[in-house]
C-alpha cells in the first residue's frame, strides 16, 4: 500500500483539481445559461443541507428523531444561535458547549 | 492599502470564524491517517495534495480496509463530485481572470473557502478586486488545515475521543448556511435536500449527498419561477 499511496495521491489530487477547475474554466469560454445561473443560486443552501441532516439525524448508521440524540438537539440549539445572531463563531461555541452539556448530562 | 490587499484581508477576516470549526477536523484527520498507518510525509502531502476533508476522511478509512487503488481513486472522485457545483456557481464571478488565477482559486476552492465567497459575491457583485477576497479566505483555510493536520499527526492518539470534536464541521455549515435562508425557495432547498440526503444515506461513496443537492437546486429553482409567474 506504502508504495502506490502516493500514485493515488496523486491522481485523487488531479481528479479532485480538475472538478473544482472544469466549470470555472469552461464558462470562460461559453456563456451560462440563465435558467442555469439561476439554478445555482440554490447551491449553498443545497450542498451545506445535504451535509448537515445526516449529521444530525443519523446515529450510528440509523436515523434517529428522538431527544436521546444529543447531536440532533445540539444542532437545533446551534440553529436557533445563527438564526439570530448570523454570527459563526457564536453559533459553532453554542454548539459544541451544548453538546458537551448534553452528553454530560446523558452519563 | 491597496484595493487588492483590503479585499484578501477581508477574504482572511470572514473565513477566520470558520477556522474554529476546521482545526479540530484537521487535528482528527491527522491522527486517522496515521492510525490507518500512511506514514507521516503521505498523511501530511495528502492535505496540500488533495486538500479536500472529507474525501481525505474516506481515503484514510478505504487505506486502513487496505481497498485497492482505483477504488479509492474513484471515491475521491464521487466523494467531490459536489466542487463541480461549486465551480459552476463562481464561473460567472471568475470569468474575466487569467487561467492562472483560475486555476490557483480551483485548487483553493474548498466548501469553507466557497461559502464565505459566494456569500460576499451576491451581496457585492463583481468588483475588480472581488476574485482578492476568495484568495484570502482560500489561503487562510490552507494554512489552517496544513497546520491542523500536522498537529494531529503528532498528537495521533492522545486526542481524546470524548471530546466529539468532529462535531464542529457541522456545526459550521450551519453558521454559514442558515443566514442565507431568507426566502421560501431557498428554505425549501435546504430541507428537501436535507431530507434527500437522509432518505438515500444508505447509498455508496456518498451519493446521496450530490444527488440530495441536485433535488434541493431543483426544488428551489422550480419555486422561484412559480413565485414569479
Amino acid at each position: 500500500m506504502q508504495n502506490n499511496i502516493w500514485f493515488v495521491l496523486l491522481i485523487g489530487g488531479l481528479i479532485t483539481f480538475s472538478m473544482r477547475f472544469s466549470l470555472i474554466y469552461l464558462f470562460g469560454k461559453f456563456e451560462i445559461p440563465e435558467t442555469l445561473k439561476k439554478a445555482l443560486h440554490y447551491v449553498p443552501p443545497a450542498v451545506l443541507s445535504a451535509i448537515i441532516f445526516p449529521e444530525l439525524f443519523i446515529q450510528d448508521g440509523a436515523l434517529n428523531f428522538q431527544l436521546t440524540n444529543i447531536r440532533l438537539l445540539a444542532g437545533l440549539i446551534a440553529i436557533i444561535t445563527a438564526w439570530f445572531s448570523k454570527n459563526t463563531l457564536l453559533t459553532i461555541l453554542v454548539g459544541m458547549v451544548a453538546l458537551f452539556i448534553l452528553s454530560w448530562l446523558q452519563l | 492599502m491597496t484595493e487588492s490587499r483590503k479585499a484578501f484581508w477581508d477574504g482572511v477576516k470572514a473565513e477566520i470564524p470558520l477556522l474554529v470549526g476546521v482545526f479540530p477536523f484537521g487535528m482528527i484527520y491527522g491522527a486517522l491517517a496515521m492510525n490507518a498507518g500512511l506514514s507521516t510525509l503521505a498523511s501530511q502531502m495528502m492535505s496540500s495534495i488533495v486538500f479536500a476533508g472529507s474525501a481525505q476522511f474516506i481515503t484514510t478509512q478505504l487505506v486502513s480496509e487496505a481497498a485497492p487503488g482505483f477504488v479509492i481513486v474513484l471515491t475521491i472522485a464521487v466523494v467531490n463530485l459536489r466542487h463541480m457545483l461549486y465551480s459552476a456557481s463562481l464561473a460567472p464571478y471568475l470569468k474575466h481572470l487569467s487561467t492562472k488565477w483560475k486555476a490557483l482559486l480551483s485548487y483553493l476552492l474548498t466548501d469553507e473557502a466557497y461559502a464565505p465567497s459566494i456569500i460576499q459575491y451576491e451581496k457585492e457583485g463583481v468588483k475588480p478586486h472581488s476574485h482578492w477576497f476568495l484568495l484570502g479566505a482560500g489561503l487562510a483555510l490552507w494554512i489552517n488545515w496544513q497546520i491542523s493536520t500536522a498537529l494531529g499527526i503528532f498528537l495521533g492518539a492522545r486526542i481524546p475521543d470524548d471530546l466529539q470534536l468532529d462535531f464542529a464541521l457541522p456545526l459550521t455549515f450551519i453558521a454559514m448556511v442558515v443566514p442565507v435562508l431568507k426566502k421560501p425557495p431557498m428554505i425549501a432547498a435546504a430541507l428537501s435536500a436535507g431530507i434527500t440526503a437522509l432518505l438515500a444515506y444508505s447509498l455508496p461513496f456518498k451519493l446521496g449527498l450530490i444527488l440530495a443537492a441536485l433535488v434541493g437546486i431543483l426544488i428551489g429553482t422550480l419555486l422561484e419561477k412559480e413565485n414569479a409567474k
